[in-house]
């Protein structure tokens, strides 16, 4: 019986070379393919010495391989996932797209990875996504949220020319996700880059707006269990302080709130820690891999003996 | 070099941003009367350009900076039907607002269109300034907290917003902490940079006293635009304030097109009335031009300080020592819940 799926990386810069190191640790994925479409990249070079097969042919290559793959981590551009999603899909391949494409459902595997273990392709959203939903919904669970809004501050070096070109997606599609996964019947996203030298770690702040009587101890217990969800797949991820809690006055729209306050610490795989934002989303695309891995074993098991 | 004159009857161009930087000081609670007020005497005074928008641009309606009282493109089109000659402008800052936020400021009537982004992140502007250019309205370029940077990265910045269709790039002294030549070599070295391809202006701050004085050597080093705020309506001690800069500039033969006399009783007459209490040089704003810190921090660091009985100028130190950047509001929280523990 087969005990692992096997996967493809497509694309080879930082994202993909840092996921690489993920899935090589990971029980249930095997990473055989590592595809680019520059030979001089460090990431193939990385993946061929690792023992992949790494090949600077793009998917066209993968895909005529005899063997395909189970499934297919996309860390290119949206447009390059736009093209390549539907021929992942003719072939049966499960996508996890890690681009801002958003093809497919956006999972946030802390919330929603049950719901979509099926799903022929995924999107991770943004980092700035899977690094907040998961408060937003830890408070949507116990209260009616009306409205959330989160910061993001990542270290200027870690945001690459795709963020920056379109930073408007970014939002959107954040703000998406909060009302989406998240649970809030609207969302806001912010997105500050800060070039501080040594460079920060991502840091995150989560509004919820709250019913002025909300059960606060309830809300600051679901939190912290939250906490502890994500960080099981991102160990880097934490709470900086205990949730703050406010009363409304006009600057605040004349709503209560609880503000949650996150740091996220990268690995170090392949990028260096300060990259929690870019780390967050290796993480997530991992637990969603094996999540997947988990229902594509379960269906390969013997069919029982009578 | 000599400075080249704005146009063949000014010699720079003024932009009030009361109605913007002042939302900050009046906690973003700016009525339609408010507007139609300042924006009357503003005018009135010859005042060509005037900025309304939420104190951080559009889209800044938020838990972070302060939700409006009233939402900001009424405000804007309340603005643009109360003025006769002045141009409405309006700021945005990519991360924050979005590109539809200018379809609809331009819709209501706005032909200013202003994008700031920190000093040294201007590649993130280039789908905005996109966007206005195509939509017709005239661009300025804002590099905030531009002391922090050297003249030279900032003239690299400078560039990659004229390349992406900024007609008029400026150095944003957002901490109020430049002094002096500081000031005149950061714009020399725009004005050297992008030469005919964009013009170069100044935004001040009050915080260590000096926004007419960096004013008037930003115009001696080839600046072409001015920001400043009537009464110094505006974020930290406040703005560059107008009517002294306009007083000043008219005894230098600086040609601003503003009436000396009349922005005088509009800033004593018809804004002073509006705000909640004078912008000061305190201890909180002079902390601020002393450690860096973006002005717009200080109702913040004020409003956390209380919360958490803790030093308002702590928090402010701290967020200097942290590298915050615009924007970062939310931090201020963090920094005085840590003081409030350690305490």
């Amino acid at each position: 019986m087969t005990q692992t799926v096997t996967a493809a990386i497509v694309g080879s810069g930082n994202i993909g070379t840092d996921l690489l190191y993920k899935l090589r640790r990971s029980a249930t994925i095997d990473p055989r393919w590592m595809i680019g479409v520059d030979p001089a990249s460090e990431g193939l070079q990385r993946a061929a010495a690792l023992g992949l097969e790494a090949s600077a042919e793009g998917v066209d290559w993968l895909l005529a391989q005899e063997q395909k793959p189970d499934l297919v981590f996309e860390a290119t551009s949206a447009y390059v996932h736009r093209a390549n999603a539907p021929r992942y899909a003719e072939l049966g391949i499960q996508a996890i797209d890690l681009t801002p494409a958003a093809i497919g459902p956006a999972v946030v595997p802390a919330v929603n990875l049950d719901e979509h273990r099926d799903a022929p392709n995924v999107s991770l959203i943004t980092c700035g996504g899977q690094a907040t939903i998961p408060m937003v919904a830890a408070v949507s669970r116990v209260v009616d949220v009306p409205y959330a809004e989160i910061v993001a501050s990542v270290a200027s070096p870690s945001a690459g020319p795709g963020t920056r070109a379109n930073i408007d997606e970014f939002t959107r599609a954040t703000s998406r996700g909060i009302e989406v996964i998240g649970g809030a019947r609207k969302g806001k996203a912010i997105i500050i880059l800060n070039p501080a030298e040594p460079p920060m770690f991502m840091q995150d702040t989560i509004f919820c707006a709250i019913p002025e009587n909300a059960d606060r101890d309830a809300i600051a217990a679901s939190v912290r269990k939250m906490a502890d969800d994500v960080a099981a797949y991102v160990p880097g991820y934490r709470l900086r302080t205990e949730p703050q809690f406010d009363n409304p006055t006009p600057m605040r729209g004349g709503m209560a709130r609880v503000a949650v306050f996150i740091e996220v610490e990268g690995a170090g795989d392949f990028l260096p820690p300060y990259s929690g934002n870019l780390d967050i989303m290796t993480a997530a695309a991992t637990a969603v891999g094996e999540g997947f891995a988990t229902r594509i074993l379960a269906g390969r098991e013997p069919a029982p003996v009578r | 070099m000599a400075p080249k004159a704005y146009s063949a009857d000014l010699d720079i161009r003024v932009t009030d941003s009361s109605l913007r930087d002042g939302s900050h000081a009046k906690r973003h609670q700016f009525t339609a009367e408010h507007v139609r007020s300042v924006v009357a005497g503003l005018d009135g005074a010859g005042v060509p350009v005037i900025e309304v928008t939420h104190g951080d641009g559009l889209g800044g309606s938020s838990f972070n900076y302060g939700f409006s009282h009233t939402p900001e493109q009424e405000l804007i089109k309340e603005a643009v039907k109360t003025a006769t000659q002045a141009k409405i402008a309006f700021l945005m800052l990519p991360g924050l607002g979005v590109q539809d936020d200018i379809r609809e400021a331009a819709g209501n009537g706005a032909s200013i269109c202003r994008i700031a982004t920190h000093c040294t992140e201007a590649d993130i502007s280039i789908q905005h300034f996109g966007l206005a250019r195509e939509l017709g309205l005239e661009t300025v370029g804002f590099l905030m907290m531009s002391h922090s940077q050297p003249p030279e990265v900032l003239a690299k910045q400078a560039r990659i917003m004229a390349d992406a269709g900024c007609q008029c790039v400026y150095v944003v002294d957002s901490a109020g902490a430049l002094i002096m030549e500081q000031t005149g070599d950061r714009i020399a070295a725009l004005v050297t940079e992008l030469g005919d391809d964009a013009q170069v202006g100044f935004h001040g701050h009050e915080n260590l006293g000096l926004g007419v004085a960096n004013s008037v050597i930003a115009v001696r080093s080839g600046a072409q635009q001015i920001d400043g705020s009537t009464r110094r309506f505006g974020a930290g001690a406040g703005n560059t304030p107008v009517e002294a800069f306009v007083a000043v500039a008219e005894k230098l033969g600086i040609r601003t097109g503003i009436d000396t006399l009349k922005i005088i009783d509009a800033a004593e007459d018809v804004v002073r009335p509006v705000m909640d209490g004078e912008c000061l040089l305190d201890r909180l704003s002079l902390t601020m031009g002393y450690a860096g810190v973006y002005s717009s921090f200080l109702k913040h660091a004020d409003a956390q300080a209380r919360r958490y009985g803790v030093s308002g100028a702590q928090i402010l130190i701290e967020a200097g020592r942290r590298k915050l950047v615009g924007g970062q509001e939310d931090q201020l929280i963090d920094i005085a819940v840590a003081l409030a523990e350690k305490n």
